[in-house]
């Protein structure tokens, strides 16, 4: 890492901080008690997520016929909030490990709260295909098991089950990637409690780190080893969701840019959701010092850059289906834009493409009113995006008589609310019981990025 | 510190010329059926190298990177190749277009001629976007529109080379931040028009950024070997083998991007195995079996596992064989998507197409090599030249 740092950049760490204020501020949520503020939304999340519970256990108990789907549109909301959900989980590991290997350090104030949204956000998602199949108690049918214990064979033809493979590996990795960053500020952690039961959690929780060269040493291996990793594991994940769709047969499925294109669309809608939970948490827990504007700008930018591959890629797709003079492809996006379901397309169309480049003027970019207000149209922009692929493609199929559409009940909302209530409730139990910045990683860079007088170039 | 264009390189720039030159002379005399896809591959092959490494620069502006700020000069150099490459282009691709080949199928009026003999359904379908005079004007906006930004650059960067101003770098990033978004429709568009529309039926969404990714890893590896070519000549001290890393890393992720973007838009279509799509492989697969397997082995298989270690990314000899593989697998790959289209099984890869890539050759290396010795390889005035000096990794 490069010990010189040019004077056109922005300070990282406002403030004039020294190693020990960093510690105090990143602790203090977890050691004082928490405000009404908290209290509220906390209540909020967890009815939500109660209510989600319910409707899941209704689903099971009665079965999937309570969903809104028909024999034409065999997949629609369930597998919106699927891919939704894996698309959110897209950022945490994108920034702790791609920005990590691009050294870019505005990532060590952000990465440990995208890091746990990613894996809230991938246990959001892994609940709609297990609900899905209706009988949840054989779930893991779906694992290359001996027959003994079913008496099916996985199809390792299908992508539905290289998703299994690639969202579980996922999952594991950045569950690891996170945990193995969290030891050392466990530990910090644990040297300030006070309270024996807090202290004894905290040094479980630790693994009995002592902060010796060595155990650094080898802490940043294992970093660099995990960033290598995770990397084609960020790509493999929504290629292979793409190929849930883009293997088959049907018009506005099956399109080759798809792999590339849900990638940059899931890394767009993850910074939108690192975005809207940052922006709140950065004033909730007083931390503006350390998620500052420049770090939201830079967030910004990626919003524009990934935005705009997403909007090349909606285009090339709008263009390619005229220009392969195959009919059915060309109704399918005629369909999309002019058909029943016009206003989703034109709500993706808006939010994804249009409301992003307002980042352009620096001025909105270094906002946080209007950065707070486009992360949310980008997240709904997301939600309609997958929505237009599945049920606009499947909803008129190759044979009119079946054409239909699609309503979703009460209990698929219900689910889908469920699931925002669950993601909340994990998010606000993590703020206020882990420290919400990578602290140590942090203090690395306090000497060269900070507002302090900087000490003289050696 | 000035690099010399001595007159020994110079002669072999002139000697692969001449080679280049009589190769084509004699491909058009025996064959032009085969000489003009050739001379639209070379064509295409360095100049969109150029334009790789006028991305990669303008990239470089755009994300504010540091490290890079010692081998902005090489990046320039290369770059200084696209405004002959586009004007050697624009010539084969506009004759083309007016069907004085036969490289383009809807190039040919009686295509699209209901009631003609040859008359073709899909290509006159295609024809509001398939016509010559479309296609022309496109392709003079794409090749105008980045020769202009380039010389934009260059004008820039001799402002920021005599200024330490922030003001003046803070100004060439924002023309960068144009130039991304020009590229970013124009990359697409250009490829559709200039190659996918050769096998005019067929269509692929992946195809713009399938064709950009091979010749951007292209332009990163020309970038790493003009690099290690200055080294070699005790130029460009405060290079050191970090930045030859990061280079290596780069040239590495781009080997696995490309073969990430091949395997998608080869899956899916094999996958799926629809008539219209399939078509395209079938062609690769049945005439031209050998180059396309081995196109993996030399762009992907050889890269991948030769580069993965970090040693291997700091041995300058190693980097080098790695580079020429890759230079000669991407030159290769270029081949397999332009000729199947216009000789389907009839196809050469002897003297002609040999001997016309090293006139290219040596007319690339004659343009980036003057640009280099036109002015100081080092760059003492960027604003992060501090950061990139004391790069450490």
């Amino acid at each position: 890492m490069s010990h010189q740092s040019a004077s056109v950049r922005e300070p990282l760490i406002l403030g004039e901080k020294t190693y020990h204020q960093i510690t105090e501020d990143i602790a203090k949520p977890i050691e004082g008690k928490a405000n009404n503020l908290f209290k509220i939304l906390f209540t909020i999340s967890a009815l939500l997520a109660l209510w989600g519970v319910a409707c899941f256990a209704y689903t099971i108990g009665t079965g999937i016929g309570v969903w809104g789907l028909n024999k034409t549109v065999g997949w629609a909301w369930d597998i919106t909030n699927f891919v939704w959900w894996v698309g959110i989980g897209h950022a945490g590991t994108l920034i702790s490990a791609i920005l990590l290997l691009f050294r870019q350090r505005w990532r060590m104030s952000i990465n440990r709260s995208a890091e746990a949204m990613t894996i809230f956000a991938v246990i959001c998602a892994a609940l709609f295909p297990v609900m899905h199949m209706g009988r949840v108690w054989l779930a893991y049918w779906v694992l290359p098991l001996p027959n003994q214990f079913g008496s099916l064979w996985v199809n390792f033809n299908s992508p539905l089950l290289w998703d299994v493979f690639a969202i579980s590996t996922y999952f594991t990795v950045s569950l690891v990637f996170w945990y193995t960053g969290l030891i050392p500020d466990f530990a910090t952690i644990r040297d300030r409690q006070v309270k024996p039961k807090m202290k004894r959690i905290y040094s479980i929780l630790s693994f009995g780190w002592s902060g010796s060269a060595k155990q650094w040493s080898r802490f940043e291996e294992v970093s660099l080893v995990l960033a290598g990793l995770s990397t084609p594991l960020v790509l493999s994940v929504h290629t292979i969701v793409s190929m849930d769709f883009a293997t088959s047969v049907i018009p506005g499925w099956h399109t080759t840019i798809f792999p590339p294109y849900f990638v940059a669309g899931a890394v767009f809608s993850g910074f939108a959701m690192v975005l809207t939970l940052l922006i709140i948490m950065r004033k909730v827990l007083h931390l503006e010092d350390y998620i500052t504007i420049t770090h939201v700008e830079s967030m910004n930018k990626i919003i524009i850059i990934t935005g705009s591959i997403v909007g090349v890629a909606y285009l090339t797709e709008l263009f390619v289906s005229w220009y392969s003079g195959v009919e059915y492809e060309q109704y399918a996006f005629l369909n999309r834009a002019t058909g029943p379901y016009w206003w989703s397309y034109w709500s993706m169309m808006t939010c994804n493409v249009i409301t992003p480049q307002l980042f352009w003027f620096k001025k909105i970019r270094k906002s946080l009113m209007a950065t707070f207000i486009i992360s949310i149209f980008v997240n709904i922009g997301m939600w309609f995006e997958r929505f237009v692929i599945i049920v606009t493609s499947l909803h008129r199929d190759y044979l009119p008589s079946s054409w239909t559409m699609f309503h979703p009940t009460f209990i698929d909302i219900g689910i889908f609310l469920g699931t925002i209530g669950i993601f909340f409730t994990l998010f606000l139990l993590f703020s206020r019981t882990f420290p919400v910045i990578a602290l140590n990683e942090l203090k690395t860079i306090l000497k060269s990025t900070s507002e302090n007088p900087k000490p003289p170039h050696h | 510190m000035n690099y010399t264009f001595t007159s020994k390189t110079k002669n072999i720039c002139f000697i692969l010329m001449g080679i280049g030159l009589l190769s084509l002379a004699g491909g058009f005399i025996a064959d032009s059926h085969r000489a003009w896809p050739t001379l639209l591959h070379n064509a295409f092959f360095f100049m969109a190298i150029g334009l790789g490494a006028l991305f990669f620069m303008a990239i470089q502006y755009a994300a504010e990177a540091g490290w890079s700020a010692t081998v902005k000069r090489p990046m320039e150099a290369i770059a200084s190749y696209l405004p002959y490459g586009a004007a050697i282009f624009g010539i084969v691709v506009i004759m083309s277009a007016l069907h004085m080949n036969h490289i383009y199928h809807w190039a040919d009026p009686a295509v699209t001629t209901e009631g003609s003999p040859v008359y073709d359904e899909i290509i006159a379908g295609k024809s509001a976007f398939l016509n010559p005079v479309f296609y022309i004007i496109r392709t003079v906006v794409y090749l105008a529109g980045w020769v202009l930004f380039y010389r934009s650059f260059m004008k820039r960067s001799e402002i920021e080379r005599l200024s330490l101003d922030v003001k003046a770098w803070k100004k060439s990033q924002s023309l960068s931040a144009y130039f991304l978004v020009f590229f970013a429709v124009t990359s697409s568009t250009s490829a559709w028009d200039w190659i996918m529309s050769i096998d005019t039926h067929w269509f692929s969404t992946l195809y713009g950024w399938y064709t950009f990714a091979g010749f951007f890893v292209s332009a990163l590896t020309v970038i790493t070997l003009l690099v290690l070519h200055l080294k070699s000549k005790g130029l460009l001290p405060e290079v050191n083998e970090n930045h030859i890393h990061d280079l290596g890393k780069f040239m590495f992720a781009f080997s696995v991007f490309w073969t990430y973007l091949w395997f998608s838009q080869f899956m899916l279509i094999w996958y799926s195995n629809i008539p219209e799509e399939v078509t395209y492989y079938m062609d690769r697969f049945e005439n031209y079996k050998f180059l396309f397997i081995f196109n993996l082995f030399l762009n992907f298989f050889f890269p991948f596992l030769v580069l993965m270690k970090r040693a291997s990314k700091r041995n300058y000899a190693l980097l080098k064989v790695v580079g020429v593989v890759i230079l000669i697998g991407h030159w290769s790959d270029n081949f397999v998507m332009i000729t199947p289209g216009v000789l389907k099984d009839h196809w050469h890869l002897g003297w002609v197409e040999i001997g016309t890539m090293l006139g290219f050759l040596g007319l690339f290396g004659f343009v980036i090599l003057s640009k280099l010795a036109s002015r100081p390889v080092n760059n003492p005035t960027h604003i992060f030249y501090e950061e990139s000096v004391h790069h450490h990794i």
